[in-house]
């Protein structure tokens, strides 16, 4: 039985400053007993996959409301992909268009979590992931 | 890291590979009240001993929910501008509701970033309790951070608190009533110099120590947010690393470190290999008053004897 805490980061990449929501996942994945580090806003991907280096995080969360998503998250993904850093899941919140979900996951992003999405299928989701 | 803190027979042997390489860094502890703005001040401090050509860890340790197990672990938001710096390596720590243990894995994490060669290994902490404290005899200078407001009264500010550091920093200093925290701070000093000679416990030792060999905590008045104040920190922080090393007050607290990290690591062992059936059930008996709390240890001692003959 592994009882070591699920260690999770939560970023917002880019220039968007709307962070309640991410705070809010934070707050509520903790609450269901992870560590989360949370490391605000205006992130740049180095910043993100150097960060996910250091804490040996089991996976990352990105918070984009600002539609910038398109252009971050494949940046983001290829950043951790320099520092040997793909067996982390990638998980996005925050408003990304359905239409856009396949092009993330073709990205690499393992998991697209909209608005109003229940925080336990979130919390479980994760949970599944990193311990199958 | 990880595996350091997580424990087992994997962490043991990596440290008792590295701990031979250990023992060049400069530790130093941080701790203060929420909101005294210790980050913000460990990231100017980061900043300037950048500047001056040296390499750091940062451990940022925070309290996990005794209830969930969780951790918000947010000391790295104030650090933004050292996240591209590959002078500067930042780990965020939850307590874990360690069986006092905290310190113990804060060492060994910290022991991973002396070996690798960083030069100072700053340990920023809550000081809110005796696990903090604990973490403070860890390091070979320890600074407790106030801030103006937050209770300036000579009965407020807690006295272990001033037991146990070497430099006393007042952040926020430009704001209104500074002035009367740094006053209630010098005199909460000089009575503890002149008046003390009790020794409350291992934790008087090593500032007791320094101040009857002539350290005196100086009080250096910081404002992190705008990097006031923090060159003089950083000169009182070598000072007093060069004062340890003049004095031999470093290999004093090295000898401390050492016989407290022995301690807690007897204690911790010895209970897990007490543990068992009857360990409860002697805690129950304890518990029922049919015997004494001492006679619970000789008994469980003394079954460990005779189960390794």
């Amino acid at each position: 039985m592994n009882d070591t805490p699920i260690r999770v980061l939560i970023a917002k990449p880019g220039l968007d400053g709307h962070d309640r929501g991410a705070k809010v996942i934070a707050r509520m994945l903790r609450d269901a007993g992870m560590e989360v580090i949370y490391t605000g806003l205006r992130q740049t991907p180095t910043m993100i996959a150097r960060t996910a280096l250091q804490e040996d995080v089991d996976v990352v969360g990105l918070s984009i409301l600002s539609g910038a998503h398109t252009t971050l998250v494949p940046r983001v993904m290829s950043a951790l992909a320099d520092n040997d850093l793909t067996d982390i899941p990638v998980f996005l919140g925050g408003i990304i268009p359905d239409e856009d979900v396949v092009s993330m996951k073709a990205n690499g992003v393992w998991e697209v979590f909209g608005p109003g999405s229940s925080m336990q299928v979130i919390a479980e989701a994760i949970r599944s992931a990193v311990r199958p | 890291m990880t595996r350091v803190e997580r424990g087992g027979e994997a962490a043991d042997a990596l440290v008792r590979d590295l701990y031979p390489h250990t023992g060049r860094a400069h530790l130093i502890g941080m701790t203060g009240p929420p909101g005294a703005g210790k980050s913000t001040l460990v990231t100017a401090l980061a900043q300037t001993l950048r500047r001056r050509g040296e390499t750091l860890g940062i451990v940022a340790v925070d309290p996990s929910s005794p209830f969930t197990g969780g951790a918000l672990l947010g000391d790295r938001v104030r650090m933004r501008d050292l996240y591209e710096d590959d002078g500067v390596f930042i780990r965020s720590m939850a307590s874990r509701g360690r069986l006092g243990g905290l310190s113990l894995a804060t060492a060994d994490v910290a022991k991973l970033l002396d070996a690798a060669g960083f030069d100072r290994v700053i340990i920023e902490t809550v000081g809110t309790g005796q696990a903090e404290v604990d973490i403070a005899t860890l390091a070979h200078t320890t600074i407790v951070i106030e801030a103006p407001g937050m209770g300036d009264d000579i009965q407020s500010i807690k006295a272990g608190v001033l037991e146990i550091a070497d430099i006393l920093v007042v952040n926020k200093a430009d704001l209104p009533f500074a002035a009367n925290t740094v006053r209630a701070l010098h005199a909460m000093l000089s009575l503890g110099q002149t008046g003390s000679q009790m020794h409350h416990g291992r934790l008087m030792t090593q500032p007791a120590i320094a101040t009857m060999h002539g350290w005196k905590p100086p009080i250096v008045e910081t404002v992190a947010s705008q990097s006031k104040g923090v060159d003089k920190l950083a000169d009182a922080i070598d000072a007093h690393r060069d004062y340890l090393r003049q004095s031999d007050g470093w290999a004093q607290r090295e000898s401390q470190r050492s016989r407290q990290e022995v301690r807690e690591q007897l204690q911790l062992r010895l209970i897990e290999r007490l543990a068992g059936d009857d360990y409860e059930r002697l805690i129950d008996a304890v518990t029922q008053r049919e015997i004494s709390p001492v006679e619970a240890a000789e008994r469980l001692l003394k079954a460990y004897r005779e189960r390794k003959s």
